[in-house]
């Protein structure tokens, strides 16, 4: 062989051909079962399933869907929709607006459906605070002790900006409670006069 | 009933709601007997994807009884044991009656780039889960299967995402017999989209990631060598080393939005989120396959853009393949897979979880601890 030290790549083929079919189904349960193509579930990627189950040209309509929110890509809203938790409040107004301002194509669209979800969650924490169950940063962090917080992190390097959770998940917490303390003393001081 | 709810970002918790009713004559509703936790029911969970309610019941990985039927149901009847695939389609539409159920254009008036999926957010179309007890499930004439008698139901419920994606992933790999394949993410997706590519043929399966419990699995249920990313500086160069300075003949993308290995990556796109996720592993497929090359991608990523090397995928002839699973067409050939043990989804299970303990199940799976790659609910559990 000529040019030992150089690899594949710089040459026509491969230095290291692969195993034979016979070592690979020795060793491989089910080796090859799929090896043709042309064989394969979702080969071609347009293929026109015999029978989907579908008995409609065009699914009956699904009642309820006047005035619901939908892409103004699509013509119209879809035959069958989701039906849970529709648009309300202030987190309703900025997602339809969302919706019937801007098309998926631009950014704008989603930013704001972030923003009204963000102002869906803060509006959901200040009503919990009033409710039986009020709302924590965080859920499920007692299986940091039941299921080993410290021992199935060890020697991880996504620890590195796992750290960054606890300041991501409570610091707007924190940030919202010491600004209603402060107002709150404020106010008392001006009312004491 | 008693439903997985999502009360804004890391917080989840269980509550009462109002069993789900038929809303269209071909609905069903289906008493879920098992579910589980997918991968991209984190980004949901993180506040990553866009139009996430509170109250909303997350959930596409699930089986059940059909307890109640539509008038217009012929091909199921209450009593029915069914699997039912994430995707939410109509089988009718322009793109169903092409086979790509995943990108059916008739059930998510929110979003024309994505179709119909339950229990993801409104972005999908606004349907509640199956990490309840029950879920309305549209169309029941199309997408549910009735459970081989023979099949293990924890094979089923993986079979409704997990395993068909990672099989999926194997075939938009476009593999070639001999090929060396790279799997990136050792996930439940990335372990059957290992198993999946020898039964295409490959000559050499590596699959990276950095969590040892699933290295290992990899190598015991995959038979496939692995990579650390962790020992590496860059394991694009020691991907680059163990292919001959080639490159890998295809890469399957496993892992999606939330990927680690790149810490300015990780807290712009997962923590800060000023881009639309994280795209290492997109990113070190870009770098790792040769060139001429195909990267199938079955991570999940949402519709916020994101920082990817498209130049270099560009510059290296490379082709890229990447859809939305549509699990309905990976089934029967996945049934024979299953059945002869070529394919062994529920390999993949390490945690169960009753509903009432949810918001345990998403952090300690978020969080990776205790060894958790695939943790399923069970509704009724006490």
């Amino acid at each position: 062989m000529t040019h030992p030290d150089v690899p594949s790549a710089y040459l026509r083929d491969k230095r290291t051909p692969p195993p034979s079919r016979e070592e690979l189904r020795a060793r491989i349960p089910g080796w090859g079962a799929d090896l043709d193509p042309a064989d394969r579930p979702s080969h071609p990627k347009l293929q026109y399933p015999a029978d989907t189950g579908a008995h409609w040209d065009f699914p009956e309509r699904q009642p309820g869907g006047e005035g619901r929110e939908h892409s103004v890509e699509h013509a119209f809203v879809t035959p069958v929709f989701g039906t849970a938790q529709p648009l309300s409040g202030l987190s309703g107004a900025i997602r339809r607006f969302a919706y019937t301002r801007f098309s998926e194509g631009r950014l704008a669209h989603w930013m704001l459906l972030i923003v009204g979800d963000r102002v869906d969650a803060w509006g959901s924490h200040l009503r919990s605070f009033v409710s039986l169950r009020p709302d924590m940063p965080a859920t499920g962090l007692r299986t940091e002790f039941t299921r080993g917080g410290l021992r199935s992190r060890r020697g991880r390097s996504d620890v590195r900006h796992q750290l960054l959770d606890p300041v991501i998940v409570a610091g707007p917490w924190v940030a919202v409670a010491a600004a209603t303390w402060t107002g709150v003393r404020r106010l008392v001081r001006a009312l004491r006069g | 009933m008693r439903a997985m709810v999502y009360r804004g970002p890391y917080k989840v918790r269980v509550e009462d709601k109002d069993v789900p009713a038929i809303e269209h004559p071909n609905d069903a509703i289906v008493r879920v007997t098992l579910a589980a936790i997918c991968g991209s029911d984190l980004h949901l969970y993180h506040g990553l994807m866009p139009d996430t309610r509170i109250g909303h019941t997350f959930g596409h990985e699930f089986i059940g009884v059909v307890e109640q039927v539509g008038s217009s149901v012929q091909n199921l009847q209450v009593g029915d044991r069914v699997m039912v695939p994430f995707n939410v389609f109509c089988g009718s539409c322009w793109f169903c009656a092409r086979g790509l159920y995943s990108n059916c254009h008739n059930v998510n008036p929110n979003a024309t780039a994505v179709g119909g999926i339950y229990g993801y957010s409104h972005t999908t179309g606004g349907y509640d889960g199956g990490q309840s007890q029950y879920v309305r499930v549209p169309f029941a004439d199309v997408g549910p299967a009735k459970i081989p008698d023979w099949m293990h139901d924890e094979d089923a419920v993986v079979l409704t995402d997990a395993a068909a994606t990672g099989y999926f992933g194997a075939q938009l790999g476009e593999i070639a017999e001999g090929d060396t394949v790279v799997v990136l993410g050792a996930g439940p997706v990335g372990l059957v989209a290992a198993q999946s590519a020898w039964l295409m043929g490959a000559g050499r399966v590596i699959v990276v990631d950095h969590l040892q419990e699933r290295l290992e699995k990899a190598r015991t249920m995959a038979h496939a060598e692995t990579l650390d990313y962790d020992e590496y500086d860059d394991v694009v160069v020691e991907m680059k080393k163990q292919t001959d300075y080639l490159g890998a003949d295809v890469v399957i993308e496993a892992v999606g939005a939330e990927a680690d290995g790149n810490f300015l990556q990780q807290v712009t796109g997962t923590k800060l989120k000023v881009q639309g996720g994280s795209p290492v592993a997109l990113n070190w497929a870009i770098d790792g396959v040769r060139k001429g090359g195909t990267i199938s991608v079955v991570g999940a990523y949402g519709p916020i853009p994101n920082a990817v090397k498209f130049g270099d995928a560009l510059n290296k002839g490379l082709t890229l393949r990447m859809n939305q699973t549509p699990v309905k067409r990976q089934w029967p050939r996945m049934f024979e897979h299953v059945r002869n043990g070529h394919l062994t989804p529920r390999e993949v299970v390490t945690h169960r979880f009753p509903l009432e303990h949810i918001a345990e199940a998403y952090h300690v799976f978020s969080s990776k601890l205790d060894g958790c790659i695939k943790p399923l609910i069970l509704p009724d559990a006490a």
